[in-house]
């Protein structure tokens, strides 16, 4: 047997060894550029981390900005402000994105489903500034100041796109096969979807809409002519509200030393923030899956 | 059995439903206790005619196999029963089929309380990843807001009675979909079985397991035979023969020859049929 196949399996030596060094050449460039594309990412937390966490400390949690030529002071009312338009921004914005993934995933068929796939597809590439126009226009000037509110609304409509799009996708995954087993059991329609299908597709929902908040939570745009700024803690919700990335806007285009590190500071928190929230996101459906 | 919905509307009248008088009665003389019976029984995906008219009475406490090659409409006839078809976009049917004399396509029929009589056993496992071994027994019950006093007495029952329990009794919150294929069937199995169905249909139940599963599920359907009634459908002619009183032979939609198993295997009247179980075509 090895004797006939040897021939058979010694291949002609030049094409195998050009073969070899094609491999070896597209793998080189794959790690090649995979390292480049890095290099931005790792420089961006190496040098937020290296002039940002010198200005962390405790002050910086706990104090109100103090006015200009007084050193020192935090930016405790952004850390809190960008706390609550978040918050706020996840109670209007994920039941509707949630709701509509759920219609175009189960029973979105023709042509309202089309428009509604493609209103999200397109809002969800909109630039956020365009949405602080809008938002500007329709709270900001009816209601006459800049507000909390408006900035969460701003925000939440961001956010309605990107969880509408991953709550239809992670339930169209839910194999067809469990909402017939629902089915056959006798359930109607409605405990089918509620309990199994977004059941079974929830840590995958759940990851997303935390993708979703880390990433409206480091909007700055939008919030510039929305939720604006407030030197103070916030008075409530129809009054403005400063956060940690207009924050950071203001202090870094500021001529001020000590504000610029201060605006390294918060941007370093910031990112701190939404890796740990991507992170958290991640280790959720990780553990969700060994559960199995 | 009442299959309209809960709050009976008083004053809606019966005639439409005939009498429980067994309605294959021409063509079994014998006439025992009809169970379930399709009548002029149609269904179509938008314009593709699937099943072209099927009348077919099946007796109670028996195993009904349904044999064809693929495409003959046997699994489509199966959904009909139990009003799964429909549930597919475009799927219609028409006819009538009877569960103790009750029109379960009726207007007044709730195909949700249908399906809860007639219980459903899909060609792969489908057991609900997400819950554990004991909630899936229960998730018809539960899941359909019955609250359940003595769950631990239903999932032990259930799990006995498809023989599973000595394999999974340790490991009860173990999630359904860890089971092996041939378990996560007979989990399936008790899934349906604690929903107290009458009857039960099969739809390639062993499709998908090794020979030693497939023996263990045609060894249960064997022990359910005597309280449940059984439709199987089935690719592999052997198993037809091993586990049915009674075989249906499709082809292109239509019903070709409905009679005793054995007869089906050894003396068919059709011709089309003795070439089907002689290996001359499908």
């Amino acid at each position: 047997m090895s004797t006939r196949a040897a021939p058979l399996l010694e291949a002609s030596d030049s094409s195998y060894k050009l073969r070899k060094a094609k491999d070896r050449l597209i793998r080189g460039l794959c790690v090649a550029f995979t390292l480049l594309a890095l290099v931005p990412l790792f420089s961006v937390l190496y040098y937020l981390t290296a002039r940002g966490i010198g200005g962390v400390n405790l002050a910086f949690f706990t104090e109100l900005p103090r006015p200009v030529g007084e050193t020192g002071g935090g930016m405790a009312n952004s850390i809190v402000g960008s706390a609550q338009l978040v918050g706020l921004a996840c109670l209007f914005g994920i039941p509707p994105g949630l709701l509509a993934g759920i219609y175009l995933a189960e029973s979105g068929k023709g042509g309202l489903a089309k428009v509604i796939r493609f209103t999200a597809d397109v809002l969800a590439g909109v630039p956020s500034i365009t949405v602080g126009v809008f938002v500007y226009s329709l709270l900001v000037l009816t209601l006459g100041r800049f507000s909390m509110l408006a900035g969460a609304v701003a925000l939440a409509v961001l956010m309605v796109p990107t969880v509408t799009r991953t709550t239809e996708e992670l339930m169209r995954l839910v194999p067809e096969q469990l909402r017939e087993a629902g089915l056959g059991l006798g359930l109607p329609r409605w405990r089918v979807t509620l309990k199994i299908t977004l059941r079974t597709a929830l840590p995958g929902i759940a990851t997303g809409i935390m993708l979703a908040v880390a990433r409206v939570a480091g909007e700055t745009a939008p919030l510039l002519f929305t939720a604006f700024s407030n030197r103070f803690w916030n008075d409530g919700i129809d009054q403005p509200v400063s956060s940690l990335p207009v924050q950071i806007y203001t202090y870094a285009v500021s001529p001020f030393e000590d504000w610029h590190q201060q605006a390294w500071a918060a941007a370093f928190v910031l990112v701190v923030f939404i890796l740990i929230l991507n992170i958290t996101a991640r280790l959720l459906v990780r553990h969700r899956v060994k559960g199995r | 059995m009442n299959l309209e919905p809960a709050e009976p509307v008083v004053t809606a009248p019966t005639p439409k439903v005939k009498a429980p008088s067994a309605p294959g009665g021409a063509e079994e003389p014998s006439a025992p206790e009809v169970k379930l019976s399709a009548e002029d029984l149609r269904a179509r995906f938008g314009t593709t005619q699937v099943l072209k008219g099927i009348s077919m009475p099946i007796e109670a406490r028996t195993v009904t196999a349904v044999i064809g090659p693929s495409g003959c409409g046997k699994s489509t006839f199966v959904r009909c029963l139990n009003r799964m078809h429909e549930v597919a976009p475009g799927a219609v049917v028409e006819g009538r089929v009877l569960l103790d004399g009750q029109d379960i396509y009726g207007a007044q029929v709730d195909p949700v309380l249908v399906r809860r009589h007639i219980g459903m056993v899909f060609q792969k496992p489908n057991p609900f990843p997400t819950l554990s071994i004991q909630d899936n027994v229960l998730a018809g019950l539960r899941l359909n807001g019955t609250r359940v006093p003595n769950p631990a007495e239903v999932v032990e029952r259930r799990l006995r009675q498809v023989a599973l329990w000595d394999e999974v009794k340790d490991g009860l919150d173990r999630s359904g979909t860890s089971l092996s294929g041939g378990q996560q069937q007979r989990l399936c199995i008790a899934r349906s079985l604690a929903l107290e169905p009458e009857v039960l249909l099969m739809d390639e139940p062993c499709s998908a397991l090794d020979p030693i599963a497939t023996a263990r599920v045609e060894e249960l359907i064997h022990e359910l035979r005597a309280d449940y009634t059984i439709v199987i459908v089935t690719h592999n002619m052997q198993q037809a023969a091993r586990v049915a009183d009674t075989t249906a032979f499709f082809y292109m939609g239509e019903l070709v020859e409905y009679d005793q198993t054995d007869v089906i295997f050894t003396r068919p009247k059709q011709r089309k049929t003795e070439d089907y179980i002689t290996g001359r075509f499908g």
